[in-house]
């Protein structure tokens, strides 16, 4: 229940039960209908005998400029990336700004150039847009926002369903965890970590095609705000079934797992912008990984996981020496320790 | 990844845990004070390597869950002053005080920020000459060199605007004071960089005073294990010391710079701990010298006495007492998204992290 005092925090923008709960107490008790319930990444709408899929994002990201990208080839990536996971191939997407006073012009051009770059290699075309301009300190040198649409072939209309899922089903990731939060991270803070993280930033349609020509997909979803662990949790709750991860089969980089011993982050809970946790059957997985390996954007897929009978709902991590944690969504922002 | 791969080996960790149940014959209590020792207990599952006679509690040693209700309002209240920025680790963002939370006073407009470390919060001063910057400083002998540093600095530097509002703290006396309570602990699983500053004479008294051994460990399994088999073998035979496990980190003696520069900025008060009430000669005060510095010296806040809050058992948990099971409130009304004692806040408070392992 909503508090007359209550107010909009931080961690109500972060992904995780904080922001659920609030899309559950404003924009769901409002918005809802039967096709918005479904809260997938992106809507599937009827529209005749065919079906399309629509979906919008906003970009507000700080710093604009970062390590593997800029907020212009963000804006085409979450975008392209939400359609892609929903099964539909990309066809068109609109691209709108707003702009604080006092913006460099140079700057934006930039950004325009990267997000007209992406969209290129993404295959997709900006068909609209609308930019407007606020007083300076009114919003943070640009936000950008996207909204897509891409067609449904019939064969794939059933991947955000999350039906048919069964105990021993395997959870596929396609690439290193937690680089898009991390490089941000360090990017933003005065941190100085001397560290090579990058964002994972990409387009992954040409990918998402390849694994749906592949196999017969169970559920897909891209692990952004929140992480891995949102997104599976949220599979748990859907499926009622257990999930079980191998923490030493978790793909990370390196220099994000530093940044995490530092910190005491969970490279679970991070944000990624490139990446697709994918359910099959263990029949389709080793020749779905040989796909998958073979693409740019898979070379380091790794199965993280399966799905289990036992503690129904939840997701359990093992390591190496036996212990046993459940990995919860996030609960607001993740908090850095300090001892 | 170096330096901590090597001390996560299973075969390593095996090897302890078969040497542990070889010699461990009596039923002791070992408290792991530190919250980063009660983490890595569970992170890496280790309760279950251990034998049915080794019994771990865990102690109050994470600094979020002792800072006082009655520092969190100060802070709360300092934050509704006109032109004042409140810096702070993140952790203290989401305690609850009496009856609000950092957090939500910056949703109502108070300017408050997470640093990461003590001395961003000079530069903030340096930016916003015409604003007040007040540092919450908790921890203990771990970050209170920290804060130290950058009162020293901002003295150097003639900030004038840089204030601390310190709820620092050290380990020995609380240790103490569990001890002369009654609460049956056998020996202590001491943290490693506590004593990476402090060296390990602070110890000295409880295993001469007191009879009991402690152990400075490192944090991660291959550490804990062996910390725990170099406190049961002491146990067994007899004959408590003061140990280092974590020899790749501490000297005996410490780092004499910071303790210079500890002892040049604070001096000991008796001091509130949550949960486990006034500890004397626990807390670190900013020295008359500096009281320039000091936020309770330079600003004047009325801030009424606080209550725990009802059904909490913090205090009980934070004396090794009781486990957060215990508590009617765990995993009910209180969760890590909405805490009501300090042990749920902070990552790595008892409670936060039973709630986390509790499979």
């Amino acid at each position: 229940m909503i508090q007359k005092e209550d107010k909009i925090m931080l961690g109500h923008g972060s992904g995780g039960q904080m922001m659920h709960k609030l899309l559950e107490d404003v924009f769901m008790k409002h918005f809802g209908n039967p096709i918005l319930n479904e809260q997938t990444d992106a809507a599937i709408l009827e529209a005749g005998s065919a079906q399309i899929a629509f979906t919008t994002d906003s970009f507000v990201i700080d710093p604009i400029f970062f390590p593997g990208g800029n907020i212009g080839k963000l804006a085409v990536c979450g975008t392209v990336n939400d359609l892609a996971v929903s099964g539909a191939e990309p066809l068109y997407i609109s691209a709108s700004f707003i702009l604080e006073e006092g913006f460099l012009l140079s700057d934006l051009e930039i950004i325009v150039e990267s997000l007209a770059s992406e969209a290129k290699k993404a295959g997709v075309q900006i068909v609209t847009g609308d930019t407007k301009v606020v007083n300076k300190g009114k919003c943070d040198k640009l936000f950008i926002n996207t909204a897509g649409i891409g067609r449904v072939s019939p064969e794939n209309r059933m991947v955000t369903k999350a039906l048919g899922i069964i105990p021993g089903d395997i959870i596929i990731v396609n690439g290193t965890i937690g680089d898009h939060g991390m490089a941000i991270m360090n990017a933003r803070e005065s941190f100085n970590f001397k560290t090579t993280v990058q964002s994972d930033c990409a387009s992954l349609n040409h990918l998402i095609r390849e694994v749906l020509e592949t196999s017969e997909v169970k559920f897909m979803r891209d692990p952004t705000r929140g992480g891995v662990a949102t997104v599976l949790n949220e599979l748990a709750g859907k499926i009622q079934l257990g999930i079980e991860l191998d923490e030493c089969e978790l793909p990370v980089n390196n220099g994000v797992k530093a940044m995490c011993e530092v910190l005491g982050f969970d490279p679970l809970h991070i944000a990624n912008e490139g990446k697709v946790l994918i359910v099959v059957s263990a029949e389709d997985g080793p020749n779905l990984m040989k796909v998958l390996r073979n693409n740019e954007l898979g070379r380091k897929s790794a199965i993280i996981g399966r799905i289990v009978s036992e503690h129904s709902g939840k997701v359990v991590l093992k390591n190496e020496t036996g212990g046993r944690r459940i990995v919860d969504s996030l609960s607001g922002d993740q908090l850095p320790r300090i001892c | 990844m170096k330096y901590v791969d090597e001390y996560r080996k299973k075969e390593l960790i095996l090897s302890v845990s078969e040497k542990l149940k070889a010699i461990s014959k009596k039923e002791i209590v070992l408290m792991e004070v530190c919250g980063g020792h009660t983490m890595a207990i569970h992170r890496f599952g280790l309760n279950s390597l251990l034998p049915a006679t080794i019994k771990l509690v865990s102690g109050p040693g994470c600094p979020v869950c002792v800072s006082s209700q009655h520092f969190i309002d100060t802070a709360m209240a300092y934050s509704k002053l006109p032109g004042v920025i409140i810096t702070t680790y993140g952790d203290l963002i989401r305690v609850p005080g009496s009856s609000t939370s950092l957090e939500k006073e910056r949703a109502n407009g108070s300017d408050i920020r997470i640093i990461y470390s003590v001395l961003e919060s000079l530069e903030i001063a340096k930016a916003n000459p015409d604003k007040k910057v007040v540092f919450l400083g908790i921890g203990f002998e771990t970050t209170a060199p920290l804060t130290a540093a950058a009162i020293l600095q901002a003295k150097k530097e003639a900030i004038a605007n840089f204030f601390v509002l310190s709820a620092h703290k050290i380990m020995p006396p609380v240790m103490k004071a569990l001890v002369s309570e009654g609460v049956k602990i056998d020996g202590f699983i001491a943290p490693g960089h506590v004593s990476a500053i402090t060296g390990t004479a602070i110890y000295n008294d409880l295993a001469t005073t007191c009879g009991l051994g402690v152990v400075v460990a490192g944090f991660e399994p291959v550490d804990m294990m062996q910390s725990i088999l170099m406190l049961t073998s002491q146990i067994e035979s007899g004959k408590p010391a003061v140990e280092i496990q974590y020899q790749r980190v501490v000297q005996p003696e410490g780092n004499k710079i910071a303790q210079n520069m500890l002892s040049e900025v604070f001096e000991f008060r008796d001091d509130r701990w949550r949960g486990l009430g006034i500890i004397p000669k626990s807390g670190l005060n900013i020295r008359d010298g500096l009281s320039s510095y000091d936020a309770e010296v330079q600003f004047n806040v009325s801030v009424p006495e606080s209550t725990e809050p009802k059904g909490c058992i913090c205090g009980q948990i934070l004396r090794g007492l009781k486990t957060p099971v215990d508590c009617g409130l765990f995993g009910k009304k209180c969760t890590p998204s909405d805490p009501v004692g300090a042990c749920m806040v902070s990552g790595e408070g008892t409670c936060a992290t039973y709630y986390k392992y509790r499979s």
